[in-house]
């Protein structure tokens, strides 16, 4: 199994790399519109061919694979440490607090949570850059994608406010903050860390999801969802095979991620 | 022994005599994409429930799909008096409902009483409330009717091509009908089944009953894929509508199953915001309200590409508010605008713009930038939205392209008014211009750029308010001809809407299906569904 770890880290650093460097290496500006070559087939000058635009598709998979890459991490690393500051403090402190936190974690799950993404995607300012609103999505994914982590990391919290070691420091004197950072929160570690990597792939699959119904990432900046989108029609996807690549870069990436978790749980 | 032998003899004929039956039985399917909500044909709103009007109601005079000329159906004639108030119409004497009840003059006035009774809310009915006051309705014998509105309508014998004429006296209430079918089966979202009216009363030339199709099957599929592939596998007959994609992948599969009736009704358009208390920077409502501003968007948009790329080759630009589809009331005078970003420029250099280092500013130096909404998951919209970014990028503006949810938009639009532009479509069913007063008028709530306004705030809207309450008080064609021709001089102008394409109607037909004319018209296929007929070999198939 540790070669396959290591080929996916590897398919990863090289897919990160590819993406980072897109402005060198990406045949045209991923938005611009070749009005003439639209839904080309690949060829020397278009790789992986046009899209419906005319727009260069190795360009806006090498910009999209950026925008979901960069991204979903930054949200997933915003959602474990709100469920690391929710469920840690709170499994750690016990009592009433703790019985709060998960009434109001239960409830924040029970949300509909595509349409509260919806609604709050509605009522954003319009004129903002694409970039700006792909940034504010991902951000709106992490504030929203706390919950599940946190009841995890609550649970955990809990069992270790009972441990050996924690009454131990206790009787040595060790309390309150002193407590929390020294002795639990470096045990949590590798519970928050777990969280991490399955959030990656998860907000990237809500990113499609949202990129599905057209309210992903805005024109003209493309991301794994938008590219997807190319493949909800059955007339558009019929012999042409090279629209697949996308949806195998994105299968591919999100399940080395799957990888590199599984191989992270197994120390834990 | 005996008894046996002819008990056998019996059942071999009883089944041979099914299969006669079977053989000669013909049955035409196609798709509905959602379950009719209703089978009251006064209160028909949605798609569904409108084609099984289409399919079963008898009504008093149509508006061929084709010509689009009037023709007289229940009706054999009729006329307007009392100044546009009244309308007399002489009736078949032949007319029986599907269930055997005779038809008469009881029925129209049965029908247009339920039709214009406000507690029933009937949409079909709004089109005819004209005035303050009651509609009068008057038998004057079993075969002939008087209508008497509160006030004129012009363009009034067209309203009644929506209005299925329902029994007075039949025990089966709405499910009784004058069209050429009626509803047999309907299994609730699987499918229905219509059989042919044993009553109805057209013939062909040749004397035969129509219609030729004994049964029509209507599935209910929501996907268009699967309609599509249906199509190709030859389980249905027709696709009434498609998009360019599924049209492509037809003509491709099957040239000849595609068919392209030309330019439709059906408009894409983008309009600015010009509502006075939008919550919009001043001096962003003061570009929106500038005809020169709008007209320079408008020529810095490629209309051709558009339709080229956008809908593949399946639209044409966009002249005006109406499309050159309409035969009658499109104003042959006008042309589309030409893509020609110099002469945008020079507009926006009047105005005060200033194009520098590929940014144009204006007089104050804002940097212009506005954003356009449009509804999420339509894809022509986003290409068309993509499209326009890349236009308007090379008069140094910057779009930003919003997609949201439906109601979100709706919101936006017609409640707070928190946007700039919209890209949006228009589906128009009506070739009448009296079907648009709430559009043009500017105290309408449709007035979408600025509605509802107490008073026209520009001398451009009061000039439309008068026309087109002028058109509508006339019975004169040419009148109203010239005057709408004058409502659409004026919006080709000052452009509060920039339409952008005209889609082409699109539709896929199996070559078994005979009598075919694709119209620009819904239902573009079966419009002359009495007449269509299927070829022998399939009718004998199935």
């Amino acid at each position: 199994m540790k070669w396959l770890r290591t080929g996916a880290i590897v398919f990863l650093l090289l897919v990160a790399a590819a993406s980072l460097s897109a402005d060198f290496v990406a045949p045209a500006h991923y938005a611009y519109q070749f009005r003439s070559e639209t839904d080309a087939p690949p060829s020397y000058r278009h790789p992986l061919g046009t899209d419906d635009l005319g727009r260069d598709r190795l360009s806006r998979v090498l910009f999209g694979t950026r925008v979901s890459l960069l991204l979903a991490p930054a949200a997933a690393w915003l959602s474990s440490l709100l469920a690391l500051l929710v469920g840690g403090i709170s499994g750690f402190l016990g009592g009433r607090l703790e019985k709060i936190v998960i009434a109001a974690t239960d409830l924040f799950l029970s949300l509909p949570w595509l349409f509260l993404l919806l609604t709050v995607r509605a009522m954003l300012p319009l004129n903002v850059s694409p970039m700006v609103s792909v940034v504010i999505t991902f951000a709106l994914l992490g504030c929203l994608g706390w919950a599940g982590a946190a009841r995890v990391i609550c649970a955990d919290a809990r069992t270790m406010r009972q441990a050996d070691f924690v009454l131990l420091a206790r009787a040595s004197g060790s309390s309150g903050l002193r407590l929390l950072w020294r002795h639990v929160l470096p045990n949590l570690r590798p519970i928050v860390l777990a969280q991490f990597w399955i959030s990656i792939p998860v907000f990237i699959l809500t990113e499609a999801n949202l990129g599905m119904l057209g309210l992903g990432v805005t024109e003209p900046l493309p991301s794994w969802g938008s590219l997807l989108r190319e493949l909800q029609s059955y007339p558009a996807i019929s012999g042409q095979p090279w629209l697949f690549i996308p949806l195998l870069l994105f299968v591919i990436v999100v399940g080395s991620f799957h990888l590199v978790l599984r191989t992270e749980e197994l120390p834990a | 022994m005996k008894k046996h032998l002819l008990l056998c003899i019996l059942l071999v004929i009883g089944a041979i005599s099914h299969n006669a039956v079977a053989q000669t039985g013909s049955e035409l399917r196609f798709v509905l994409h959602a379950e009719p909500k209703t089978f009251n044909p006064l209160l028909v709103e949605d798609d569904a429930s409108e084609s099984i009007r289409y399919l079963t109601g008898g009504v008093l005079i149509r508006v061929n799909r084709l010509t689009q000329e009037i023709t007289p159906e229940l009706a054999t004639r009729w006329k307007i008096s009392n100044g546009g108030r009244t309308i007399s119409f002489e009736l078949r004497r032949d007319g029986r409902f599907s269930d055997g009840t005779p038809f008469s003059a009881e029925d129209v006035a049965y029908t247009m009483t339920q039709l214009m009774d406000p507690a029933l809310h009937s949409p079909t009915g709004d089109a005819f409330r004209s005035g303050e006051g009651q509609v009068q309705v008057k038998t004057l014998g079993s075969d002939r009717v008087e209508i008497t509105f509160p006030a004129p309508i012009a363009g009034l014998e067209r309203l009644f091509d929506q209005v299925a004429i329902m029994s007075a006296h039949s025990a089966q209430k709405e499910m009784a009908v004058l069209g050429p079918y009626y509803v047999a089966e309907n299994k609730a979202g699987s499918y229905l089944i219509l059989k042919r009216n044993p009553y109805y009363w057209k013939q062909d030339g040749s004397g035969r009953q129509l219609p030729y199709v004994d049964s029509v099957r209507l599935d209910i599929v929501q996907n268009q894929d699967t309609e599509i592939l249906r199509l190709l596998r030859g389980e249905i007959h027709f696709i009434n509508s498609l998009n360019p994609e599924y049209f492509d992948k037809v003509t491709s599969e099957n040239p000849g199953m595609a068919h392209d009736a030309g330019v439709s009704l059906d408009s894409e358009e983008i309009w600015f915001n010009q509502v006075a208390r939008a919550p919009l920077p001043d001096y962003k409502k003061q570009w929106f309200r500038s005809t020169n501003f709008r007209r320079a968007i408008s020529e810095a948009i490629n209309r051709q590409d558009l339709a080229r790329v956008a809908f593949r080759g399946y639209a044409h630009p966009a002249i005006g508010p109406v499309s050159p589809a309409n035969k009658f009331w499109f104003n042959s005078h006008l042309q589309a605008h030409p893509f020609d970003q110099k002469s945008a420029l020079h507009r926006l250099n009047e105005d005060g713009f200033n194009l520098k280092d590929g940014v144009l500013r204006d007089r104050d130096g804002h940097v212009v930038e506005f954003s356009v909404i449009t509804n999420a998951g339509n894809k022509y919209r986003e290409r068309m939205a993509a499209m326009i970014q890349q236009d308007l990028e090379g008069i140094g503006i910057k779009l930003n392209v919003v997609t949201l949810d439906f109601p979100s938009l709706i919101e936006r639009i017609t409640r707070n008014f928190n946007y700039e532009a919209c890209l949006l479509g228009l589906l128009n069913d009506d070739l009448d211009p009296n079907s648009q007063m709430n559009l043009w008028l500017s105290s309408a709530e449709n007035h979408q750029w600025n509605p509802a306004q107490k008073t026209p705030e520009t001398a451009w809207e009061a000039q439309l308010d008068k026309l087109m309450r002028a058109q509508a008080s006339t019975l004169n064609e040419n009148k109203r001809k010239k005057y709408f021709d004058e409502v659409q001089q004026i919006v080709w102008e000052q452009e509060p809407f920039i339409y952008l394409v005209n889609r082409d109607a699109l539709s896929a037909v199996s070559s078994v299906v005979q009598n075919v004319h694709p119209a620009v018209l819904r239902p573009q296929v079966y419009w002359n569904i009495d007449q269509l007929s299927l070829a022998q070999q399939v009718a004998e198939k199935h």
